[in-house]
């Protein structure tokens, strides 16, 4: 006789698997963070060196790059899964959607988000950006990044039928980063004049709680969409 | 595996295929023990029925039921009880022939390696467990295929083209295998070019045109 799986279970070899695949094609995986450290090491040169003068600037580069190159990791996240009819299998599992989905989100970001995250302080610090607001920066862009890799996850599974979808893509979720652009610039410039920035720290918080709660049940709907025809 | 009772039924179906009409007044109803072989040229819309069957496209008219129940992907008492082969074999290429099975079958029982060795052992393809799904041939990957068939819990097999690739060993191999669900109580709903237990009495046809 044989044990159903359960749904935890089911969700943990989902990630594992994810993990195990980057692991084989590390170079595709390092793709986002190599896009990140080579926009924020262009800037200075492509501008001044003078600290002073990049210190001003730093906190909304290190967050467009970190944007942008977690848009850039977001277009490919479902498509081979559709394209070799794993997502089929996924859908017809008997284990509910959102959660398989919402679990290859969660080792999404630990491949893509985490590592820019982690690895900011250092961008920070070539910015001139000062030690002190470090925290501020790195919670800012974790809470930021995970976000958007929900609201990527909600348009990639919107778009992963449609040929050419990733303009189509870029279209439907850069209004919604906009918001945590704007909260998570903003919380690190208020840490750079010595403010405090818990206000727009909490905002990107309700964002991310928002996000994390109800995206999953947004992108299962939309791949259910997508896997018909 | 709990057979009893269970029917497929289509109900006049019709579904679209972008403009084309493919199905049209599709009804037929099989139950446990059934073979139904779905045959037809290119293109009249045999994948479009499995489709269907599956819960997967919604048809444009009439109903597909499943133990007295339209079918829907969503419903999980449905979706556990069916095992789905499409023609995408549903494997990544940069993981071994376990890791496949590990990771598809993982999400529907609970599984050991003995159970995935007993799998490809009975597919023939025990030597090449350990490969990468890439350095497998198209027919081995097809066999790979019916191992995940195989370890799946379900009463309802849809298989779209089972035996492509497939040499004349693996022909009998799907046959057998589809042989073995039914006399167990399965019901197997295939479409097929080739020739697939057509010297089986008990095999029903379904012709589409």
């Amino acid at each position: 006789m044989t044990q159903p799986a359960g749904l935890l279970e089911s969700m943990r070899l989902v990630v594992r698997r994810e993990l195990t695949l980057a692991w084989r094609r590390w170079d595709e995986a390092a793709q986002p963070l190599l896009f990140y450290l080579v926009v924020t090491t262009l800037f200075p040169l492509a501008t001044t060196p003078d600290l002073a003068t990049l210190r001003t600037v730093g906190g909304g580069v290190v967050w467009v790059a970190a944007l942008l190159s977690s848009l850039l990791a977001l277009e490919s996240v479902f498509r081979s899964d559709v394209e070799d009819g794993t997502m089929e299998q996924w859908v017809l599992s008997g284990q509910p959607l959102a959660w398989l989905l919402l679990a290859k989100v969660v080792a999404h970001w630990l491949l893509t988000g985490l590592p820019l995250v982690l690895i900011s302080p250092v961008v920070g610090a070539a910015l001139g950006l000062p030690v002190g607001i470090w925290p501020t920066l790195v919670l800012s862009l974790a809470l930021g990044t995970a976000t958007l890799s929900v609201l990527g996850g909600i348009g990639a599974a919107l778009t992963v039928g449609i040929r050419r979808g990733s303009v189509l893509l870029s279209l439907l979720v850069l209004p919604l980063a906009m918001p945590l652009l704007i909260f998570g610039a903003r919380a690190v410039s208020l840490a750079l004049g010595g403010e405090s920035a818990t206000g727009p720290l909490q905002l990107l918080a309700a964002i991310f709680c928002l996000a994390w709660s109800l995206g999953p049940l947004a992108m299962s709907a939309a791949m259910r969409v997508s896997t018909e025809g | 595996m709990m057979a009893d009772g269970a029917v497929l039924e289509a109900r006049v179906i019709n579904a679209w295929r972008g403009d084309r009409h493919v199905l049209r007044d599709v009804s037929f109803d099989i139950a446990a023990g059934d073979f139904l072989k779905v045959t037809g040229p290119n293109g009249v819309g045999k994948t479009t029925l499995l489709r269907v069957l599956c819960g997967l496209l919604p048809p444009e008219s009439g109903e597909a039921r499943w133990r007295g129940r339209n079918v829907a992907p969503h419903d999980p008492g449905f979706s556990a009880e069916l095992a789905y082969l499409g023609h995408a074999n549903a494997l990544k290429a940069d993981l071994s022939a376990r890791e496949n099975l590990a990771f598809l079958v993982g999400l529907r029982r609970r599984l050991a390696a003995p159970d995935i060795d007993a799998a490809l052992e009975r597919v023939g393809i025990a030597r090449c467990g350990d490969l990468p799904a890439r350095s497998l041939s198209a027919g081995q990957r097809r066999r790979l295929t019916l191992a995940r068939l195989w370890l799946t819990p379900a009463v309802l097999w849809i298989l779209d083209e089972p035996a492509t690739n497939l040499d004349a060993d693996g022909v009998g191999l799907a046959e057998s295998l589809i042989r073995e669900h039914t006399r167990r109580g399965g019901l197997v709903v295939a479409a097929a070019h080739q020739r697939l237990l057509d010297d089986d009495a008990a095999t029903r046809r379904l012709e589409l045109s």
